[in-house]
């Protein structure tokens, strides 16, 4: 319920108030990220450990679980600021490490240049480097990710002293949902899941569908391998997805939203819950909205695992809690989706980006970019590269650049070999084609994806014959098993990548891979069977040497192929 | 009402999240027990409306992330992912097998381990991935491997 105290205006200053506190209140703030990738480098177990180090020296802190910052090489990241002073960084922190870099900082009240990596802040250190000096960091134009590492995750009122859902007060109080509808239409931005698809458009067929209940659909099903950025986002900043989706119910005059996660991603799954828990705290959420006589509600709903529940179609049967098998279309969402009635899908990083969009227009984002792929590309950087993490840079910048000045090239003197791009179903380029600007046309003429914005480096000791093999195991995996072109072929593929591994193969063994892929192209009901041969017809293009050496010369050159390899022998029933 | 299945409709029951469909039910009951009890079958099939057992079974069989079986031990999962695979994913879940004596995933004969492939466990920037009993653990190698599997145990 709204009430008296409860304006907008109030609720954005009792946050700044908390705001300033945490930044130069009386305690010292100890931040550190507990992503997936914090976690994984061993974040959560560092938890105790600084509270433990905090009461033995008898030091108050405030101490918060951040998102990711993007610089994912250097976890786990702990940052301490004391107050009004800078934020000083310290990476890959070990529980050895923890008690001195604590008494170093909060006891001495000293940084040392030999524990510090780097700093953010007013006041210009001289041996410590700036944090927007890393190369992972000089070409950043940060939207999405504005505050990911920067707020907790886990309070909205952090959220909203940093900006947030004022987007979502504007647009109640200053703009009909049409002019919501047109600001994202005239920001150029295009669908960040694979498609590329105009989002305004998209959300222009729902607006014109006048059934009472419709539904706006979040797909953070992510099962790109190498690409983390959905999750990323939900776990580093869950209210701008929260406030997207409310901004592209009221522009289409949707009133129930669902974020769609993979069960087993607690960290996401989590934090989301959680937000949208505070947003209807706040008012944000539920019935009439603000005062504003708008009502929209919001739910996570999970889904097993399922690399396909990621297609909307299939998505839509995962919420309804069915088998995620895709539907034929039409009809399209707009007219029939979820639960029957009409629905809008988009990805967590479209809707990410709706809230500074409202704010500051649509033209103002049509501004960044590159011709027909306007805003930023998130992209995840992993595999063979001195730097891995996830960044948000212009679309327009040279993916050469990006591998070898953002992420600081290939490590231990090795040679790039190839980049695997737009996950899976995307596609490979060797080392000398890698020099194109992010553009969703550029990407798709040299036979790779932008897609997601997985981008994977591998060097000279990877085999891409056996890399492409371990893309369409998957592929095959993964295939929901609904329409044969797709279940058959991606038997039929691996069954030939196989023997060509074990360096059995023969000289049809191309052509008929071929043969297999058109097949899948012409006959498959969605993107998994359609784009299924990507990754094999990449790989041809690019390392046709490397295929007639194993076909011909019955040699894997990098030896890979010699080795053992597995797969799961479980598949869908 | 047999004690298991009591806890079966509880967990059904129990779903925060205004939508409960027979997905929903089944994930509440996975995280619930550890596993899908036989008896999960006809307690979402009456809970879910218009629902029925061969409904259940289809959703249940479908996603892989789903056991039958109680579990028992602890759980590691190897990224199979291209990240971790170029990584060396392959020699790592050669090593697992060695470790624990099995010849492909599942459950070690004393079952104080379960091995399982992950088809992207999420944080490629610290490849080769593992986790243990879903905890993540990044940078992982043949001896830290051993270590990770021998801590949890």
């Amino acid at each position: 319920m709204v009430t008296e105290t409860n304006t907008f205006e109030s609720l954005v200053s009792d946050a700044e108030k908390r705001w300033d506190e945490l930044n130069s209140g009386s305690k010292p703030w100890i931040r550190i990220g507990t992503a997936l990738c914090g976690e994984a480098a061993g974040s959560k177990k560092l938890l105790p450990k600084i509270q433990n180090s905090l009461v033995s020296l008898g030091i108050e802190a405030n101490v918060s679980e951040v998102g990711c910052i993007g610089l994912c090489f250097a976890e786990p990241l702990l940052d301490i600021q004391l107050p009004g002073q800078n934020r000083i960084f310290y990476k890959n922190v070990t529980e050895d490490d923890l008690d001195q870099i604590i008494s170093t900082h909060l006891r001495d009240l000293s940084v040392d240049p030999n524990l510090a990596f780097l700093y953010e802040g007013e006041n210009d250190l001289a041996d410590i480097a700036k944090l927007e000096s890393h190369p992972m960091k000089a070409q950043e134009q940060r939207i999405s990710l504005r505050n990911a590492g920067h707020i907790d995750p886990y309070d909205i009122n952090q959220y909203m002293a940093n900006g947030g859902y004022h987007a979502l007060n504007k647009a109640l109080f200053e703009m009909d949902p049409e002019s919501v509808l047109n600001e994202v239409k005239d920001s150029g931005l295009r669908g960040r899941g694979g498609a590329a698809f105009s989002t305004g458009i998209k959300w222009s067929f729902l607006a014109s569908n006048n059934a009472p209940d419709k539904y706006i659909l979040c797909n953070c099903e992510e099962g790109d391998p190498g690409a983390f950025n959905d999750k990323g986002i939900l776990e580093s900043d869950p209210h701008t997805v929260v406030e997207g989706v409310i901004l592209a119910g009221y522009a289409t005059n949707s009133n129930y939203g669902y974020i769609f996660i993979r069960h087993g991603h607690d960290g996401p799954i989590e934090r989301t819950k959680t937000a949208i828990k505070q947003a209807y705290e706040k008012g944000l959420l539920g019935d009439n909205i603000l005062g504003s006589g708008f009502s929209f509600n919001m739910e996570v709903a999970l889904t097993g695992d399922s690399y396909v529940a990621g297609e909307e179609t299939a998505l839509m049967e995962a919420i309804e809690g069915k088998r995620s098998m895709p539907r034929y279309r039409p009809p399209f969402p707009a007219q029939v989706g979820v639960f029957g009635k009409p629905t809008n899908i988009n990805n967590v990083k479209s809707l990410s980006y709706v809230p500074e969009i409202i704010r500051n227009g649509g033209e103002w984002f049509s501004d960044i970019g590159y011709e027909q792929s306007k805003g930023t590309a998130i992209l995840c950087l992993s595999g063979s590269l001195k730097y891995t993490g996830m960044i948000e840079v212009p679309m327009g910048l040279n993916l050469k650049d990006i591998l070898l000045e953002v992420a600081g090239g290939v490590p231990d003197d090795r040679n790039l070999k190839l980049v695997q791009t737009g996950g899976p179903l995307g596609g490979v380029l060797n080392a000398e084609n890698v020099d194109l600007v992010l553009d969703y046309e550029t990407f798709r003429n040299a036979g790779a994806i932008l897609g997601s914005g997985g981008i994977i480096a591998a060097d000279d000791r990877t085999c891409i014959v056996d890399l492409t093999r371990s893309l369409i195991a998957f592929c095959q995996y993964e295939s929901c098993g609904k329409c044969f072109p797709c279940r058959m072929g991606m038997s039929h593929l691996l069954e030939v990548l196989e023997r060509i591994c074990d360096l059995e193969g023969t000289d049809e063994d191309l052509d008929l891979m071929r043969d297999i892929g058109e097949n899948m192209q012409a006959g498959s009901l969605c993107g998994h069977g359609q784009l299924g041969f990507n990754p094999v017809a990449s790989a041809i293009k690019y390392f046709p040497e490397e295929f007639s050496q194993h076909i011909v010369g019955h040699t894997c050159l990098t030896r890979v192929c010699n080795n053992q390899r597995f797969s799961p022998k479980r598949t869908r029933r | 009402m047999d004690v298991l299945t009591t806890a079966i409709t509880e967990a059904v029951r129990n779903q925060e999240q205004p939508t409960k469909t027979v997905l929903s039910s089944l994930l509440a009951i996975q995280d619930a027990m550890g596993y899908i009890p036989k008896q999960s079958m006809e307690v979402v099939a009456s809970e879910v409306p218009d629902t029925t057992v061969n409904d259940v079974w289809a959703v249940a069989s479908f996603y892989p992330n789903f056991k039958f079986e109680p579990r028992s031990g602890c759980t590691v999962e190897i990224c199979w992912g291209p990240t971790c695979h170029i990584a060396g994913a392959m020699e790592l879940f050669g090593e697992a097998l060695n470790l624990l004596d099995l010849e492909s995933e599942g459950k070690t004969t004393d079952g104080s381990v379960e091995l399982d492939f992950n088809t992207c466990l999420g944080a490629c920037a610290q490849a080769p991935v593992i986790s243990v009993n879903h905890h993540l653990i990044g940078r992982v190698t043949k001896s830290s491997l051993k270590e990770s599997i021998e801590d949890s145990k």
